[in-house]
């Protein structure tokens, strides 16, 4: 068997995805970060952007993510956010419809959010 | 049928109807109990993960922030009370609102300066009432709490703590809310969220004695709890919040409870009076009858002699 590493993705509301994973991506304010089982202990602060949870089945788990936290030891990994969306929760046409709106409105926060939605999508 | 009667009647029929009410709100008080209670456990991994992280930068970090370190002489703080917009539940927002009262003398006899923020309209009233100044106030969300919501409330909050007293920023806050013990006891607690104490914190994260790994700082420690702090703060207040309006549909359930069986031992006693009062009808029309008769009886013997 290979190497696992425990994932909790949690939002403020809810528990949005927890299982085992390879490989989990995320983007922390210094860049990109991939982790993987036995890396060393890191905590992190995230930027709002997908993060990448290559689960132990193979298959792959994208979730749109709005700041927030990476940490990990012992080979266990939460990723703390504010507001998560798996990108099979997203739905495409309203974000790009908010991100319409939040370019018309020019809020930056609203537009970044949308973005980063339909970057989740993209790469589902 | 009699005056006496009659107004016992119209008694039971209002209070049969206020009866009908108070087990409506009951009900769904009962019901926005459970709602209110499973929103507090999906919080719960958030707050957990977060104080978990907490710990490990503040320890792993030896570094001052003005988040974790006591101020040596505090002369200011803020005190954040949590009610209700709603009342109906029993003594719920009184003691949420005594125990702030209590938190904020023992304050002033420390010789702290006191800033009251206030979250429903019940803890508003209070203080307008006594034409006392608020810091800050919110309504509108205490039935159900939307983490916007704790966002909302922290911001001020965390934006006074860093700012200098001489400014007029704070050195401490308190938040005062009432903790959902069980369906039954609901208490009005005060704590101290900032400064944080570390002791505290990971007595909650329930693992004081075990080594704590050394952690890679993503981009540096200060960072990272720059960022931390005040999301920790969020997630507490948006706890509090939710655990107070959970705390609240408790209390308004059992305030209605004996709302409703209240006005069920006056339906009965008033049924009871009105059976009386028709009984002691009928007897009077009876004597009256029977009474009429023997006068007729007698009279009419009387003119046959």
């Amino acid at each position: 068997m290979a190497a696992e590493l425990h994932v909790e993705l949690v939002a403020a509301d809810r528990n949005v995805w927890s299982g085992e994973a390879t490989l989990v991506i995320a983007r922390t304010t210094s860049g990109d970060i991939g982790v993987m089982p036995g890396h060393q202990p890191l905590l992190g602060v995230l930027e709002s952007g997908p993060v990448t949870i290559r689960t132990s089945e193979g298959a792959t788990v994208v979730a749109a993510v709005h700041g927030g936290f990476i940490s990990f030891a012992d080979d266990k990994l939460s990723l703390l956010a504010e507001i998560a969306e798996l990108a099979d929760e997203i739905d495409a046409q309203r974000a790009e419809r908010a991100l319409e709106r939040a370019k018309s409105e020019s809020d930056a926060a609203a537009e970044r959010r949308a973005d980063v939605r339909l970057r989740a999508v993209a790469v589902r | 049928m009699g005056a006496q009667l009659r107004v016992y009647k119209r008694r039971i029929k209002s209070v049969t109807a206020t009866k009908k009410i108070t087990k409506a709100m009951e009900m769904i008080a009962a019901s926005r109990v459970v709602k209110a209670q499973r929103k507090v456990q999906a919080s719960t991994p958030y707050a957990t993960e977060l104080t978990r992280a907490v710990t490990a930068v503040a320890t792993g970090a030896n570094d001052k922030h003005p988040l974790t370190t006591e101020a040596e002489n505090p002369t200011r703080a803020a005190v954040l009370l949590l009610s209700s917009d709603r009342g109906l539940a029993g003594a719920f927002n009184s003691n949420a609102i005594k125990a702030a009262e209590q938190l904020t003398r023992k304050l002033e006899s420390e010789g702290r300066e006191v800033d009251i923020y206030v979250v429903g309209r019940r803890g508003i009233a209070h203080y307008n009432f006594r034409e006392r100044k608020l810091a800050d106030s919110w309504t509108g969300f205490t039935d159900q709490p939307e983490y916007a919501d704790a966002k909302k409330i922290a911001a001020p909050l965390i934006e006074a703590i860093e700012k200098d007293t001489a400014d007029g920023g704070v050195d401490e806050l308190h938040i005062v809310y009432t903790e959902f013990v069980s369906m039954m006891t609901q208490t009005a607690v005060e704590a101290r969220l900032l400064p944080l104490s570390l002791d505290e914190v990971a007595k909650e994260a329930g693992e004081q004695d075990t080594l704590r790994p050394l952690y890679d700082f993503e981009p540096s420690a200060e960072d990272v709890l720059d960022a931390l702090l005040p999301r920790y703060v969020e997630s507490r207040i948006y706890n509090a919040l939710l655990q107070s309006a959970a705390s609240k549909h408790a209390a308004t359930r059992r305030a209605m409870k004996s709302a409703t069986d209240n006005a069920g031992d006056l339906i009965n006693n008033l049924s009871r009076l009105a059976n009386a009062a028709r009984q002691a009808e009928i007897t009077q029309e009876i004597s009256e009858i029977v009474g009429g008769s023997a006068a007729l009886a007698d009279a009419t013997a009387g003119s046959d002699k």
